[in-house]
């Protein structure tokens, strides 16, 4: 047995698991997280899956990967890798300008023969020279072979023995990270509860891995992580299409609603339907449309008759859902419409990260059509501004946009199980709490402008509404020109009060430095990396990011005024930079803008941050 | 209608609402807003039980003109929101107006689903064969060569045949009626509210203003007997002025005979059946027209039992609900894979 030649501390690091799709790359990936948080680290992960559903097997196009970053102090899925586990030759090639030059690359040299080379158009049989991986240590290990050896046993077929391997690589790395298998063996017999001998195999194959790195001459360089002591709880990983699901149910159990989406499949959305769908126990009602247009118009049904409804999207479908969210703002009905953002224009990159609907949210309909925009900052984050969404829209009888994105809706954390006696009631805008003599459709509430929400079906409380322009006083069809007027204004109050209601933003990082860093949405993980590590630095800046974006938090200007310089980094060419010059003239405002549909690289906020302090 | 034995507790004021009707004077619009609360009456809904939703038209300014919950949406859609409040809170009586071009152009996607889901609520299409709101355009429904503000040579493209729609998408409920037959028009009001599924009434109805007398070969009084026949369930399908005309089989088709000659008798007249589950001979009766020497069909031409979308949707929660432990989203996440920090 050897001894691992280098033990380096770190307080943070990043693994990759790459294969084909078939692999099992996600699994290893999901388990060796989990392991990592129950051992005390915080987690970030984003699982990177190709467009194709199953392309041919060791191809390029084919390569699925598990990204997962865990330490102390994560805020995001990490940039570069430390370790690359790569199942064959294309996924070493799919990542090879993603590894840091120390890095540690586990490879199954089984499948690096030479017509899986071919596959991956090597031109060369090295591919580590042919990518210049000439400073990252190879662990070359026959996975495949000692994967069938170990379970030469059992009464398993050829095929579902080979399917294991990537425990024997899960095996590995907990072995090079000084990781105990014990919990893992827990997750996996839990895991395959109705199949013992899956379960066996697992577990058997991940004890060689661990073994074979125990027991045979390895010799790399390895991290202990650090650990920090957690919240007391309970825990699970959760992504953000998951979180906003539970966020949306949340809200529904504590306003007493019956939850119900209408929803119509897309990309990167879909996982909000399926997780929905999924809990009939909670009386959750579902409706698939026959498109998108039909998905919000049968969630705007639904809220008339008095459910807290839901539709689920992406950009193309809220493209297609404008006219009836216009609809929602007219009749003023309570809906919450999520749009996880995907690369745009048209069909674009369905399976890419961008924050490029904004403007599409904030004014994509016809007319003077204020509405609610708020948006989700981290996986986790999604279940409180999901929470949110439906606590502004019950309350405010409103349509409210959730603006998330494909890089938090499929990108995990753990997630501490919230106790839900923390979060604030919530209590819907409804008749019951109409004070005054004979309700009309045309009642408001004097505190937030809210006209009184009374569900189909409720006695004694009969009315007509729709989409045409209605009487201030009394809610019959009005083309009065001065009551327009009277309606677009008090429309537009209505949302521009909601900013009482709201929690006010908060600046962190080094809250006296003259530079202010701005940011909205699914790029926070990001920034307060960029921001964290600067204030170890000379060069130190403040960090101000948004999840309610319209109405704004009402202390926005009086934050933003208090800086030399403020940068304004967003995934688009510069949507909310614009937004906020509107709101507030001659804010000292540089963009920082990127449209490639990947996260931001900390590194490279770091290098523009410290570029614009100079 | 023998079935309702309702106590009357609402009379049509119950169902009317303080809204000054707006529809141009003549239009058919009227009756059918008269028919519609002739049938509350017979039916005895609670008004705050009814919902009425509509898209854009002019008669999806319906829901104005009734004292229940009404909602006039957008142009094509009203298929859709019905079917959110009906499958939200299926205990509702939903009732959907809308016209040829909402529901046959614009809203054909949401027609044809919500008819192949079944959902619980009744469909008053309006079809005066034209666009009246956006002043005389020809519609989805108008014939081929018919000279609009849209088409002033003739248009050049074949029209959509309600029941055709209705039941290619596995519809279990078409009733034909004329706007101002207000009796028989009640009476198909009155048999889509009971039918349980999505219940598809084409009311053929009168544009005064852009599109007069588009039904006037049809049902002028005049020659009204003899060109339409008034099916009803378990009776001989008879028609004319001297009710001497039947419909028969012949070979793979129906055709029209008179009592008496060329051999037929009352026995060789088919006995109309709404309720059978193969649609080949309804969709034969809707097919009906004078130009083919048949007449038309008016009354309830299909009538078929099918699971509805919004009961099924609420029975699957309530099994669920029946079986598990699961009560709060707590339980739920606390169910699945967790792990504690001490």
């Amino acid at each position: 047995m050897l001894e691992k030649i280098q033990v380096n501390d770190v307080q943070d690091i990043v693994i990759r698991f790459s294969g084909d799709s078939g692999d099992g790359m996600q699994l290893s990936g999901t388990l060796f997280s989990n392991l990592s948080a129950i051992l005390g680290n915080q987690i970030s992960t984003f699982p990177d899956f190709p467009a194709e559903i199953r392309a041919p097997q060791g191809t390029l196009s084919g390569v699925s990967g598990f990204q997962m970053h865990i330490g102390t102090q994560v805020y995001n899925s990490g940039d570069k890798a430390d370790v690359l586990v790569a199942m064959n030759p294309a996924a070493l090639k799919v990542n090879a300008n993603q590894l840091k030059t120390n890095s540690i690359i586990l490879v199954d040299t089984d499948s690096f023969q030479k017509r899986d080379l071919e596959k991956a158009l090597f031109k060369t049989e090295d591919p580590f020279l042919e990518l210049g991986l000439t400073t990252q240590q190879i662990v070359a290990i026959p996975i495949t072979t000692l994967t069938k050896d170990s379970l030469a046993a059992f009464e398993l077929d050829m095929k579902s023995k080979i399917r294991c391997k990537n425990m024997f690589a899960l095996g590995v790395v907990c072995w090079l990270f000084n990781r105990p298998i014990d919990i893992v063996n827990e997750m996996l017999s839990t895991k395959f509860s109705k199949k013992p001998v899956l379960a066996d195999a697992n577990l058997q194959v991940l004890a060689n891995g661990y073994n074979y790195g125990h027991n045979t001459s390895l010799s790399v360089s390895s991290y202990r992580v650090d650990t920090l002591q957690m919240d007391k709880g309970y825990y699970m990983d959760v992504n953000g299409n998951s979180a906003t699901a539970f966020g949306l149910i949340a809200a529904a159990e504590k306003a007493n609603l019956q939850l119900f989406l209408g929803s119509y499949p897309i990309t990167p959305a879909t996982d909000i339907l399926h997780e929905l769908v999924k809990r009939k126990d909670l009386g959750v009602k579902v409706v698939q449309a026959e498109d998108e247009i039909a998905g919000i118009c049968i969630a705007i049904g639904a809220s008339f008759a008095g459910s807290l409804a839901v539709t689920s999207t992406s950009g193309p479908g809220l493209a297609l859902k404008g006219e009836a969210i216009g609809l929602a703002v007219m009749a003023e009905l309570p809906l919450v419409i999520v749009d996880v953002q995907r690369g745009g224009p048209s069909t674009g990159l369905p399976t890419k990260t961008e924050q490029t609907d904004l403007r599409q949210a904030l004014y994509g309909r016809n007319g003077e059509s204020p509405i609610v925009v708020i948006a989700g900052s981290s996986p986790t984050n999604c279940f409180d501004t999901a929470y949110w969404a439906s606590k502004i829209a019950l309350e405010h009888i409103t349509p409210v946009i959730l603006l998330t994105d494909s890089y938090i809706a499929n990108g995990s954390s753990s997630w501490k199980i919230p106790n839900m006696e923390e979060y604030p009631s919530i209590k819907p805008n409804d008749i019951s709490l109409y004070t005054g003599d004979e309700w009309t459709v045309a009642a408001r509430n004097e505190d937030n402008y809210a006209r009184y929400w009374a569900p189909a079906g409720t006695e004694g409380y009969t009315h007509r509404i729709g989409g045409l322009e209605r009487d201030y006083f009394t809610g019959a069809i009005s083309t009065d020109p001065d009551n327009h007027q009277k309606m677009v204004d008090t429309r537009q109050a209505k949302i521009d009060r909601i900013a009482d209601f709201i929690p006010e933003l908060e600046v962190l990082g080094d809250t006296d430095s003259k530079t202010l860093v701005v940011g909205w949405g699914g790029t926070y993980g990001h920034l307060r990396e960029a921001v964290e590590e600067m204030s170890k630095g000379e060069n130190k800046v403040a960090l101000a990011h948004f999840n309610f974006i319209s109405p704004l938090p009402r202390n926005t200007e009086s934050v933003l005024r208090k800086y030399d310089k403020i940068i304004v980094a967003e995934q688009n060419n510069g949507q909310f930079a614009g937004y906020l010059s509107e709101k507030f003239n001659n804010l000292p405002m540089i963009k920082y803008n990127k449209v490639n549909g990947q996260p931001f690289v900390v590194s490279d906020l770091i290098d523009f941050f410290t570029q614009e302090i100079k | 209608m023998d079935t309702i034995t309702n106590p009357i507790v609402h009379d049509t004021r119950s169902y009317k609402s303080d809204q000054y009707v707006r529809w141009c004077p003549g239009c058919g619009d009227h009756a059918v807003l008269t028919c519609l609360h002739k049938a509350m009456v017979i039916l005895q809904i609670e008004p705050h039980n009814l919902a009425a939703i509509s898209g854009i038209g002019c008669s999806s300014r319906l829901p104005y003109y009734m004292n229940t919950y009404g909602f006039h949406t957008i142009h094509g859609r009203g298929a859709a929101v019905a079917t959110g409040v009906k499958v939200a809170k299926p205990e509702l009586s939903v009732w959907l107006t809308t016209g040829d071009g909402d529901s046959l152009a614009i809203g054909g996607n949401h027609f044809i689903h919500t008819i192949r889901r079944n959902v619980d609520i009744n469909i008053l299409l309006l079809n005066n064969k034209i666009y009246g709101l956006t002043k005389g355009q020809y519609s989805p429904t108008s014939d081929r060569g018919f000279v609009s503000k849209s088409s002033p040579y003739g248009t050049v493209e074949d029209p959509f045949h309600p029941i055709e729609l209705a039941l290619g998408a596995r519809g279990t409920f078409f009733a034909r009626c004329i706007d101002i037959d207000l009796k028989n028009t009640t009476d198909a009001f009155v048999q889509a509210e009971q039918h349980k599924g999505t219940s598809v009434v084409e009311v053929l109805q009168n544009c005064v203003i852009f599109n007069d007398n588009i039904h006037k070969e049809i049902v002028d009084k005049a020659y009204r007997d003899d060109r339409t026949i008034l099916l009803k369930q378990g009776e001989k399908m008879i028609f004319g002025a001297n009710m001497d005309k039947g419909l028969v089989r012949d070979g793979f088709n129906l055709k029209v005979v008179t009592i008496g000659q060329d051999g037929y008798t009352i026995e060789d007249v088919l006995v109309h059946d709404a309720t059978t589950q193969d649609n080949i001979l309804h969709l034969k009766l809707g097919l009906m027209a004078p130009e083919n020497g048949f007449p038309v069909a008016i009354g309830v031409i299909r009538n078929v039992e099918g699971l509805c979308y919004d009961q099924e949707v609420k029975k699957m929660i309530d099994d669920v609900q029946v079986k598990t432990k699961v009560r709060t989203l707590n339980d739920f996440l606390m169910s699945g894979e967790v792990w504690e920090v001490k």
